[in-house]
């Protein structure tokens, strides 16, 4: 097969759909941005595309809270469709505003019987927040994560603190082993069983997230949601310090979308 | 049925509107007495809207059952005042937008219900908190000093009482006209004033004389439409107007005076360069236009949004910033918005609350209004703020100011548009509500004390989604090629957007089709209201169902309210009846000269009485926390300044990403390695010395700071924002007179052009004291330059912060005695002194010099001193490298002020360079024939020490100093 196409959902206030898209063309991908509108009134557009992206931005303005009207949308209107994009062995990537409005749509396997295990909620410092941050990741099975053992990538939000709703539904989400990218620092001791409350301190975890979760991926390792903006790190000089490491040429970001593209070669 | 949905967080430590309150209460002593809760209240009335359906919007879209719960009942019921288990309250208060205030939220909600099936009922939202521990005049101080702003918003106190969420009601059409020939000259004042005109004598007397040659009365439309037109606001009349100065310059007659001094310069190096030239359109359009590489131009712009802001700081930031971009996007054929850069001008946040005059908000909340706004609107637009400042004086006070600037790209051959004859007139975007009416005319006049009741209409809300479609939409048309034209409808709303683009041609407007938010808009109120996020375009007839089906899809209205009748007037119609008919040639050429004097006499210049003392770390640490330098992270932090993927430097450098950059470096293209540089350059505190010094000054630190981190000194263009006092006072416009022919000067010596610029005058503030007696608080002159400059490679760029352990360090550039108006003067409370000055030439020379060494890679660190001088510069380079530094002053020379001056004095033109020490003699070489001494080197330690002889006079750890720099404003 050569390039994967790539379907780039947009939505009134998606702001970081240009540069996603750039990103995954950078990547060997053929990137589509598709208003969500169109999507719905021709569901069948799926089809033609290996890769769903949902990009950041403020989808309907975060009215109500973030990702909530998207999400309820998607998940009205075209949940069974996107259920079978998903088990057709195909990629879904939500970042950031995409994270938020993937939690509502059902397909990063978060509901239980008692509804939602989880949740994006207000950072604890209770305003937006844009800096950089140092990421483990422990792929497992997650196809966009492969060959990832640490990465730096700037997040840049107001509602990113993933609230898990009680210590069993953490434990069964670990022990899935869906928690495949956690926020950490220097100094973080080595890993211990997660607990509700982070166990690396702000900033270092910048909105108090629980286990210090900054992405999540479904049962399947196909669809991955993350905070972070891994399309702010495709070149070198994005980092910020690069004119201190004299780095030039890519950067780490890019790995996902190449990971991405490379899953269909 | 009126239904009320709350959304009631589950715990007290997801209360974040809770939280927030019991911060801000804190800051003031108050947090300890009361206990708080709150919910996000949602009201629907609906015909069919069952009790069923309620409880679903509330399960399925409104609570998340995570973090939150719903109550739904119907409004007055006892279970909606039932306080979460959590808190012991004894009141209940809501704050409520006022009717006709924008609401996004609602909007939304609206929209979303469809999502689930039900027929979507009108929907409100606002919110409630529950007290306790207080009594009731308490909750109502709480709320009008920390929840509600009278302006916007309205504080009930106890059960919400509604019966009904629908607003306005239907308009009878009354054609008005205004009997100005029955008026004498006291009765046009008084008409001016009460009519919120805000028109002089002479023009009122024009007016009134070209209706009497009609042998008619005006109609109130017209009346309004010549008001705006004429407004400071829109005609710049005072600066743009003829002049009779006197200054230590000499005498000079201006028929234009900013013709005659910035726009002469431009055009002076325009010929100069000839087919070199760089500029593309230069003061005519919404933004000032250069080259940037084979495909696209740049556009760049600077408002200001002072007045709104002064008294809804929120809602006056957000659509400060929603204008800007709105002139971005109506440049040319439109320009794509890539950054943006927003300066304020605030008093000190923590002046008592009870010292403040009546009618002014407190500082504090201003500034965090002003900061919210622009962040809200920013962030969601998805345009990244990368450059910025914040000036502190207590001159501020009653009238805060705001700037907000932003850059586009365009492509070539979109940089210029012109409506043809017969082209529709077409609105999108947002719908026309009363919000905003008489913002142009407001802007032009002084606020007072009362300003909050008197023009409440012209503060508004924005929507930032809507104008993100609006942007979304817009880009795919111009690459179509659907438009002839397009501006935006910023102040005076259609009425300046659609008489600007008929100038030339003339213009027919159908006042009843433009969409209206609610009922009951006259046909004046829909003309002049200056509701946000609308732009109006030229359509040629063949392209309109194109454009429509375009804007379809998109989810913008979009509708043709005209034509641009080829008859050279402005004719208004309303349901077919003419309301308003005037030439064009009276509305855009018809306003009345009027001669200013203007009066510029500098003080004195006062011995600045040094102090001699034997270390001046103290003066150091207090220096890098007073407010002006102190680092601004709670701001920069909270806007996203890496959206669209373009940030090569970020507003925060070094190791830990905390050391303040020069300016930020931006790619605009992904595609292309060419960068853009944007900084500024500001200083208010030396206007009150000269403000030919201070424009200079700010003209040089722009470039300079442009210069620091790689941008090419040969291709910088600048903007001009000029907020003054009052200019009808002689003393006044003279200090803004002398600033303008220093910014001519300048713009000349360094071959920099201005491209773009905005003033916004009358900037007092009027209350009477406490004794009954008037008193008027005058702005300082603040002359923002704001600096696009641009570099081949973006991988060439420098940051501030020192990166090894041995290399060398250079002062460029020559120091001499000028602490007239420094930081040193301000933090000790001395006075007098000389204020620094620019030698131009030597500038020009230097920078050219720091260009050469930073693009040939000679550079590993380089700093612009400014505020602090030397010594600042150095602590601030230090700590952002995690590095010390040992200097000696020794090899500086001045001329007097001995080892505070070296230290402390803020003398123009200078970088502190560390030097990457196998390339030294490199940088010699590219530094040849300008002032430059080797100052000591960077070490391995954590300690910054400055010696003079072999005295230590600065002594610090960089962990002290860094701590001196990030608390003061660590909100």
């Amino acid at each position: 097969m050569s390039s994967p196409s790539v379907l780039v959902l947009r939505a009134p206030g998606t702001n970081c759909d240009k540069e996603t898209a750039f990103a995954f063309e950078q990547s060997g991908g053929e990137a589509q941005l598709v208003h969500v509108d169109e999507l719905l009134s021709s569901s069948e557009l799926l089809a033609n595309h290996q890769i769903m992206c949902l990009p950041g931005g403020f989808s309907y303005g975060d009215d109500i809270a973030s990702g909530r009207i998207l999400g309820n949308k998607l998940r009205k209107q075209l949940a069974e469709k996107l259920m079978e994009f998903r088990d057709a062995g195909k990629l879904v990537l939500g970042v950031c505003n995409g994270f938020q409005v993937l939690m509502k749509t059902g397909l990063l396997d978060v509901d239980d019987e008692e509804g939602p295990q989880a949740t994006l909620a207000w950072n604890n410092s209770g305003r937006y927040e844009a800096r950089w941050v140092k990421l483990r990741s422990r792929p497992g099975n997650c196809v966009l994560l492969q060959g990832i053992d640490s990465i730096e990538l700037p997040v840049a939000h107001a509602e990113g603190k993933f609230l898990v709703r009680d210590q069993s539904a953490l434990n069964q989400l670990a022990a899935s082993g869906r928690l495949v990218l956690q926020y950490t620092s220097a100094h973080a001791s080595p890993a211990h069983s997660p607990t509700l409350k982070p166990a690396i301190e702000y900033p270092a975890n910048p909105n108090g997230a629980s286990a210090d979760i900054a992405g999540i991926c479904d049962a399947s390792g196909r669809v991955l949601g993350l905070m972070p903006h891994p399309e702010r790190f495709i070149f070198a000089h994005q980092h910020p310090t690069w004119t201190r490491l004299g780095t030039t040429g890519v950067g780490d970001g890019l790995k996902l979308f190449r990971n991405a593209v490379a899953y269909f070669r | 049925m009126l239904w009320e949905i709350d959304v009631v967080p589950l715990r007290a430590e997801l209360d974040q509107p809770a939280r927030r309150l019991l911060r801000d209460a804190a800051h003031y002593g108050m947090a300890e007495s009361f206990v708080v809760a709150s919910a996000r209240v949602f009201l629907l009335e609906g015909h069919h809207l069952s009790a069923s359906d309620a409880q679903r919007i509330a399960n399925e879209l409104l609570a998340d059952r995570v973090v939150e719960r719903a109550v739904v009942a119907q409004v007055g019921e006892g279970v909606l005042s039932a306080p979460p288990e959590w808190i012991d309250a004894s009141h209940l208060a809501h704050v409520l937008p006022k009717p006709g205030v924008m609401d996004p939220v609602a909007l939304s909600t609206q929209t979303a219900i469809v999502d689930l099936g039900i027929e979507p009922p009108l929907v409100r939202t606002c919110h409630k908190y529950w007290f306790g521990g207080i009594e009731s005049e308490t909750v109502a101080d709480l709320g009008n000093r920390f929840l509600a702003n009278d302006a916007i918003e309205q504080l009930v106190v106890g059960p919400l009482v509604v019966d009904h969420l629908d607003v306005g009601r239907p308009y009878t059409f009354d054609l008005k006209t205004v009997d100005l020939d029955a008026l004498d000259d006291d009765g046009l004042v008084q008409l001016s004033r009460e009519g919120q005109l805000y028109l002089q004598l002479a023009e009122m007397q024009t007016i009134q004389r070209y209706f009497r040659e009609l042998g008619r009365k005006p109609t109130d439309v017209e009346l309004e439409t010549l008001a705006q037109t004429w407004s400071e606001h829109c005609s710049h009349k005072t600066l743009a107007g003829r002049i009779h100065y006197q200054g230590p310059d000499g005498e000079r007659q201006f028929d234009n005076m900013l013709k005659e001094t910035i726009f002469a310069a431009t055009q002076q190096l325009r010929q100069k360069w000839g087919p070199g030239d760089w500029c593309v359109s230069v003061f005519s359009d919404n933004a000032g236009v250069v080259t940037f590489n084979d495909a696209n131009h740049v556009a760049f712009k600077v408002e200001t949004h002072n007045h709104p802001s002064a008294l809804e700081p929120y809602g006056g930031a957000n659509t400060g910033l929603g204008g800007v971009i709105r002139d971005i996007l109506g440049t040319g054929l439109g320009a794509e918005p890539v950054c943006s850069t927003d300066v304020f001008c605030f008093a000190p946040p923590d002046m008592p609350a009870d010292s403040l005059p009546p009618g002014v908000l407190q500082p504090r909340r201003v500034m965090q209004g002003v900061v919210e706004g622009v962040r809200d609107y920013g962030n969601r637009m998805g345009i990244p703020t990368v450059n910025g400042a914040v000036y502190f004086d207590e001159r501020y006070l009653g009238n805060p100011l705001v700037y907000c600037g932003n850059v586009g790209v365009l492509p070539c051959d979109k940089a210029f548009g012109a409506p043809q004859p017969g082209d529709h007139i077409v609105a999108i975007g947002g719908r026309t509500g009363r919000d905003g009416i008489h913002g142009a005319t407001f802007s032009s006049a002084e606020l007072t004390s009362e300003s909050e009741e008197l023009s409440g209409g012209a503060v508004q809300i924005g929507n930032a989604i809507e104008e993100k479609m609006v942007q979304d939409v817009l880009l795919q048309a111009r690459d179509r090629g659907l438009f002839t034209a397009v501006t935006d409808c910023g102040a005076g709303g259609f009425s300046s957007a659609v008489g600007e683009m008929g100038e030339e041609i003339g213009a027919e407007v159908w006042l009843e089709r433009a969409p209206l938010k609610y009922e009951g808009l006259s046909y004046t109120e829909i003309w002049i209201s200056e509701a946000q996020e609308r732009m109006v375009l030229s359509v040629p007839d063949a392209n309109w169902p194109e454009l429509q089906a375009m804007c379809d899809a998109e989810g913008v209205e979009a509708t043709i309210i005209g034509t641009f009748a080829p008859t050279g007037r402005l004719v208004l119609k309303y349901h077919g009846e003419v309301v308003g008919d005037l030439a064009m040639a009276m509305l855009h050429d018809g306003r009345p000269p009027v001669v200013r004097q203007a009066q510029y006499a500098p003080p004195e210049v006062k011995p600045f009485d040094v102090p001699d003392l034997a270390d001046y770390t103290h003066d150091l640490l207090s220096i890098l926390g007073s407010l002006n330098v102190a680092s601004k992270h709670w701001i920069i932090r909270q806007y996203d300044h890496e959206v669209k993927s373009g940030s090569v430097v970020k507003p925060l450098v070094g190791k830990l990403s905390d050391g303040p950059s020069d300016a930020a470096v931006v790619r605009p293209v992904l595609t292309s390695e060419r960068a853009l540089v944007v900084a500024c350059g500001m200083n208010p505190r030396y206007g009150d010395f000269d403000t030919y010094h201070m424009a200079a000054s700010a003209i040089d630190e722009a470039v300079r700071n442009c210069v620091a981190v790689g941008a090419d000194p040969t291709k910088i263009a600048i903007l001009d924002n000029f907020c003054w006092g009052d200019c009808e006072k002689p003393e006044t416009l003279g200090s803004l007179v002398r600033a303008a022919i220093a910014c001519h000067d300048m713009s000349v010596a360094l071959e920099t052009p201005f491209i773009s610029g905005k003033d916004s005058l009358n900037n007092e503030f009027s209350y009477v004291d406490a004794d009954g007696a008037r008193q008027t608080i005058v702005i300082p002159p603040s002359l923002l330059i704001s600096a696009m400059g641009q570099m081949d490679r973006a991988d060439q760029a420098v940051t501030m912060d020192l990166k090894h352990p041995g290399n060398p360090l250079y002062l460029v550039g020559s120091t001499k005695n000028e602490l007239g108006g420094s930081h040193f003067a301000m933090v000790n409370q001395l006075s007098g002194g000389r204020v620094p000055q620019v030698d131009s030439v030597v500038a020009r020379r230097t920078f050219a010099a720091m260009h050469t060494a930073i693009s040939s890679g000679t550079v590993a660190a380089c700093h612009d001193l400014c505020e602090g001088g030397l010594a600042c510069a150095a602590a601030e380079m230090a700590f952002a490298g995690g590095l010390g530094a040992d200097l000696t002053l020794n090899g500086i020379e001045v001329d007097s002020g001995g080892v505070v001056a070296k230290l402390f004095s803020e003398s123009n033109t200078r970088f502190l360079v560390e030097v990457r020490a196998e390339r030294a003699d490199d940088f010699e070489q590219s530094l040849a024939g300008v002032a430059r001494v080797p100052i000591g080197q960077v070490s391995a330690g954590d300690r910054l020490v400055i010696t003079s002889e072999s005295t230590r006079v600065i002594d610090a750890g960089i962990d002290e100093l860094r701590h001196a720099w990030l608390t003061p404003l660590d909100w």
